[in-house]
């Protein structure tokens, strides 16, 4: 038996791991991907804190999570190959149309 | 139909709309005929009504009727309301009959302008405004067709606005008559509040009811009054109508001669029971109408514009009508409004058709001997002349003689003196203009494309007609010499006015007469005498008196004076508000508020560099920050 602290303590790494990976990188798939990482790293979170309290919300909660998170991924994606199509590049540096 | 009497106004009204709108895609022979047809249509629903009302005996039985209410304010009141009594029957019976034969007039004398339409749509709407301000049944409402008229006017003055003469001559008529109507607002407003009603009744009623104390109904006439002396040009706001004779001839002779200018003398007559309660009131406009009628006419002796000639009249017989209404003669005021009607606009539309002949010639040094040339034309404008001159028989002599007789009767003899005096002027510049321009020799150099001959049917029966009525229009206003029963205008408007005019003697009367005809005869014989028999006199006596000769021709340095004294401050004035205030404060706070803008904008810009990783930093930083404030 494994304690809940240690599934906490793995999601605070994986969290961290994500965010060091999103401002280290700078194409925007693997951006993307530390944030994926970051995500399941809150629903590990929410798992073990649902577990440690012993009711099931927690965990239903996450099942809907990883259902609209697929179809956010998938929109992401999509967005991304566009970008792709029309500007022959994925570096965030490039994209800064915004910019004031 | 008399019932129908309230479309009296609405006929032209609807026309000028259609004009207005469509006008241009109809032919010109077609708004020709609509435009006169609708004022004929007003013109016989008039007729009709006037035949009613004078059966029914006097103003006895007035045609009234609400159209609609208009204002309800807490215990005030305005309607929409018409009413036809006598003294409005002969004002809408001069507005729509005159007005009919100028329309016809126009037909031909603007044949070959370009805006055919837009000249009948104004005329039209004019002579709607003019029909609503004479059958208005309360004062709020004249006021609407006061208004509307001076738009009218302006309009017309401009019509030809690519002159700058006229658009600066539109711009005057219409700024003069500001100042006039100002004062005649805060009157109307200064009598709803003590008065309580708008209705013409109630207002005249107002001071025998006590509402009204003897200060305040002199306070609210003598404010009307100044509304009058802007819209009848009298003294001081007489400066624009001399230069409104930019405008053309037709729109002088119905605007500026025969109806608009005379709404001031209407109004009075309307209000008589206010004017009639406040003796110093009725002063104040006898004496402003004698000094303008003498002190217009030294101006028109120097005038070489026959239209300015003419203009100048204007103002002088306004004067006289004013002398009638001052000294309680209403109804002789009336008459005189009538017959002038007729005359001077004759007096016009003649003076149209010789400018018209000559191709747009109007300074009478360059005309003479038109007699031959245009006959019909001279003859009428020689009987219009006598009519305005007051020989006997002629309407003019009539009327003339009823004012004369009313202001001596009522002991007013120094107005009487001025009267004659002004009697003489009229006489003698008439003639002075008959003998320069028709008699005498040509001194007409034929412009390329005038035509020499006489003028189009259109325009020589209008004229005509009208000098039939100038001749005998006097017989309806026989003074009571002939009989109690003689005076049939005055009988018709006994009704109207609250008091009767005061009469002489018999033998006064004919002692009057005599003298109004001897000075008539003294001013035409000094014309026959120093135009016709020795024409070098008058340069002689202008250089023998430079000093007044340049005072009249340059008319008494008036328009230099308000010049200075007026509108020459005035424009400093805005233009040191404009540097001051406009360019400094106002504009300085919007410009400075921008530029406030921009360089705040300048420095935050740097936060936006469009990189999604400093976004991202600025989110984790973010959040880092909550949660620390959460924990701690």
């Amino acid at each position: 038996m494994i304690a809940p602290a240690a599934f906490f303590v793995l999601a605070v790494v994986l969290f961290v791991l994500g965010v060091i990976a999103f401002f280290v990188k700078k194409d925007l798939l693997t951006q993307f991907m530390a944030v994926e990482v970051m995500l399941n790293a809150g629903n590990l979170a929410l798992l073990a804190l649902a577990k440690a309290s012993g009711r099931p919300d927690g965990q239903a909660l996450v099942l809907f999570i990883i259902t609209v998170a697929a179809a956010e991924a998938v929109i992401g994606l999509a967005i991304i190959v566009l970008i792709f199509r029309q500007r022959k590049s994925i570096r965030t540096d490039d994209l800064e149309d915004l910019k004031g | 139909m008399a019932r129908y009497f309230w479309l009296i106004p609405l006929v032209p009204g609807a026309s000028a709309f259609v004009l207005l709108l469509f006008g241009r895609r109809f032919s010109r022979r077609w708004v020709a005929w609509q435009a006169s047809a609708a004022v004929f249509l007003s013109f016989a629903l008039t007729v009709a009504a006037l035949a009613k009302i004078s059966a029914a005996g006097g103003g006895a039985a007035p045609l009234s009727k609400v159209l609609l209410s208009w204002i309800v304010s807490g215990a005030f009141s305005a309607s929409v309301a018409l009413t036809f009594d006598g003294l409005a029957a002969v004002m809408a019976a001069v507005v729509t009959g005159v007005g009919f034969l100028i329309h016809v007039y126009s037909a031909a004398y603007m044949a070959e302008d370009r805006a055919y339409s837009r000249y009948f749509a104004f005329l039209n709407l004019f002579t709607f405004f003019m029909l609503v301000l004479v059958l208005a049944s309360d004062i709020v409402l004249m006021f609407v067709g006061w208004e509307g008229v001076g738009l009218c006017s302006y309009l017309l003055i401009g019509f030809w606005f690519d002159r700058p003469a006229a658009a600066a001559a539109g711009l005057k008529a219409f700024l003069v008559n500001r100042i006039g109507d100002a004062a005649f607002m805060v009157g109307v407003l200064f009598l709803l509040a003590n008065v309580g009603s708008s209705s013409f009744a109630a207002i005249n009623a107002a001071p025998g009811s006590g509402l009204l104390g003897p200060g305040p109904a002199t306070l609210a006439a003598i404010l009307l009054f100044v509304g009058a002396t802007g819209k009848s040009a009298q003294i001081p706001l007489y400066v624009w109508l001399p230069d409104a004779m930019e405008g053309p001839t037709p729109v002088s002779a119905l605007i500026h001669a025969a109806t608009m200018v005379t709404a001031g003398v209407y109004m009075v007559c309307r209000l008589n029971g206010l004017f009639t309660a406040s003796p110093a009131a009725s002063s104040v406009v006898a004496w402003v109408g004698a000094v303008t009628a003498v002190y217009a006419a030294t101006m028109a002796l120097v005038q070489h514009d026959l239209k300015r000639v003419l203009a100048y009249s204007t103002i002088s017989q306004i004067g006289y009508m004013f002398i009638g209404c001052g000294v309680g003669a209403y109804a002789a005021g009336m008459f005189h409004l009538l017959t002038h009607a007729f005359f001077k606009s004759l007096l016009f539309l003649a003076a149209g058709s010789v400018i018209h002949a000559l191709g747009g010639e109007q300074d009478m040094r360059r005309m003479g001997g038109l007699r031959k040339r245009l006959p019909v034309t001279s003859f009428v404008f020689l009987i219009g002349a006598l009519a305005v001159s007051g020989i006997p028989f002629l309407s003019g002599f009539f009327s003339k003689d009823a004012i004369l007789t009313g202001a001596y009767a009522g002991g007013r003899y120094a107005l009487y003196a001025l009267g004659l005096a002004a009697a003489v002027l009229t006489a003698f510049y008439m003639f002075r203009l008959v003998y320069v321009a028709f008699y005498g020799a040509e001194r007409t150099s034929p412009a390329p494309g005038a035509q020499s001959h006489e003028q189009p049917r259109a325009m020589t029966v209008p004229l005509i007609v009208l000098a039939v009525l100038s001749a005998v229009a006097g017989l309806i206003g026989l003074p009571a010499l002939f009989g109690e029963r003689a005076n049939v205008i005055g009988r018709f408007l006994e009704g109207s006015f609250a008091a009767a005019a005061p009469h002489p003697a018999p033998s006064t009367e004919i002692a009057l007469s005599l003298a109004a005809t001897a000075s008539a005869l003294l001013g035409l014989g000094l014309a026959f005498l120093l135009y016709r028999r020795s024409p070098g006199i008058p340069a002689r006596l202008a250089g023998r008196f430079p000093g007044i000769h340049r005072l009249l021709v340059r008319k008494y340095y008036v328009d230099e004076a308000y010049d200075a004294v007026i509108v020459r401050p005035l424009v400093r004035g805005a233009e040191a508000i404009y540097e001051r205030f406009d360019l400094k404060v106002v504009d300085g706070a919007l410009n400075g508020s921008a530029a406030a803008a921009t360089r705040a904008g300048r420095g935050l810009n740097a936060l936006q560099s469009g990189l999604v990783r400093d976004y991202a930093l600025a989110f984790l930083l973010g959040a880092i920050l909550f949660l620390g404030f959460l924990i701690l």
